[in-house]
């Protein structure tokens, strides 16, 4: 019970240092403490690959959005249509 | 009253990024893939009467937009409204390029293939997008695709660091096992 407990906690940890490393922003340190607990841990590591994967096609699709301040323009301009409408 | 009802209100905040990535990627320019899609909801206003609701209001929205791009390329006069296919075969006097060598497609001029697969991938992700909640997709959408700071993104929102990751975590799970099903 308290090994599977202290297990969890573990995974919690590594899987935060896994996220960390898909914005770069892990320390060396945390890199090698993934790296051991991946050696270990199946379903860290399981994880880890698909979290290098989700973020590769991420980058490869090169997906863009619109800007806060773009939308909120646009929203002005929708909403004065909107109410010209319906007057 | 009408069984389905939309609400134009809600438009930017539900379709704005899916559809501007979707603009984006046909028409390569920011400021005019702006304008689109502001033309799209005002023409969408137009005729919200018309919506049936047989389809999806994203459908409905990206099929104006289809046919305001189409517009667009016809008003600039393209070649990419023109589009007709010439294959002429040795029919050119000039000898230039007669080798069929020549004229076979370079296998690793893969170009318009993976702008092609590309477009797709951003599409898939984006309706994966949509399936999450709305917080972790708001915030997921920021520290990803905007690149965000982690301390930008909590001062804006109100939350602290490992508020952020824990919602990091749980979107990026949901988008694998998303795009597990849907891309892979």
């Amino acid at each position: 019970m308290n090994t599977e407990d202290t297990r969890r906690k573990s995974c919690q940890k590594a899987s935060l240092i896994c996220d960390k490393v898909q914005y770069q922003e892990a320390t060396f340190f945390e890199k090698t403490k993934l790296l051991f607990h991946v050696l270990m841990c199946r379903m860290c590591r399981k994880y880890t690959q698909q979290n290098k994967k989700l973020t590769q096609s991420i980058n490869k699709a090169q997906v863009t959005c619109m800007q806060k301040q773009e939308k909120e323009t646009l929203k002005e301009t929708l909403s004065r249509a909107i109410q010209e409408q319906q007057s | 009253m009408p069984k389905h009802k939309i609400d134009p209100n809600n438009w930017i905040d539900l379709y704005s990024d899916y559809l501007f990535n979707y603009t984006i990627t046909r028409v390569n320019d920011r400021d005019l893939a702006k304008d689109l899609i502001q033309e799209t909801f005002f023409a969408g206003l137009k005729s919200m009467k018309n919506f049936k609701g047989e389809a999806s209001e994203r459908t409905w929205l990206i099929s104006i937009l289809k046919r305001k791009i189409i517009d667009y390329y016809r008003k600039i006069n393209s070649n990419k409204a023109k589009a007709e296919v010439r294959i002429k075969y040795n029919s050119d006097t000039e000898s230039e390029g007669d080798w069929l060598e020549e004229r076979v497609a370079d296998p690793f001029d893969k170009t318009a293939e993976d702008t092609l697969e590309n477009e797709e991938l951003g599409e898939a992700i984006y309706s994966c997008l949509e399936k999450l909640p709305e917080k972790h997709a708001a915030v997921f959408k920021m520290k990803t695709i905007e690149g965000m700071d982690t301390e930008t993104i909590c001062n804006e929102l109100n939350i602290t660091a490992s508020n952020l990751w824990v919602i990091i975590h749980r979107a990026r799970t949901a988008m694998a096992t998303c795009m597990e099903k849907n891309w892979f």
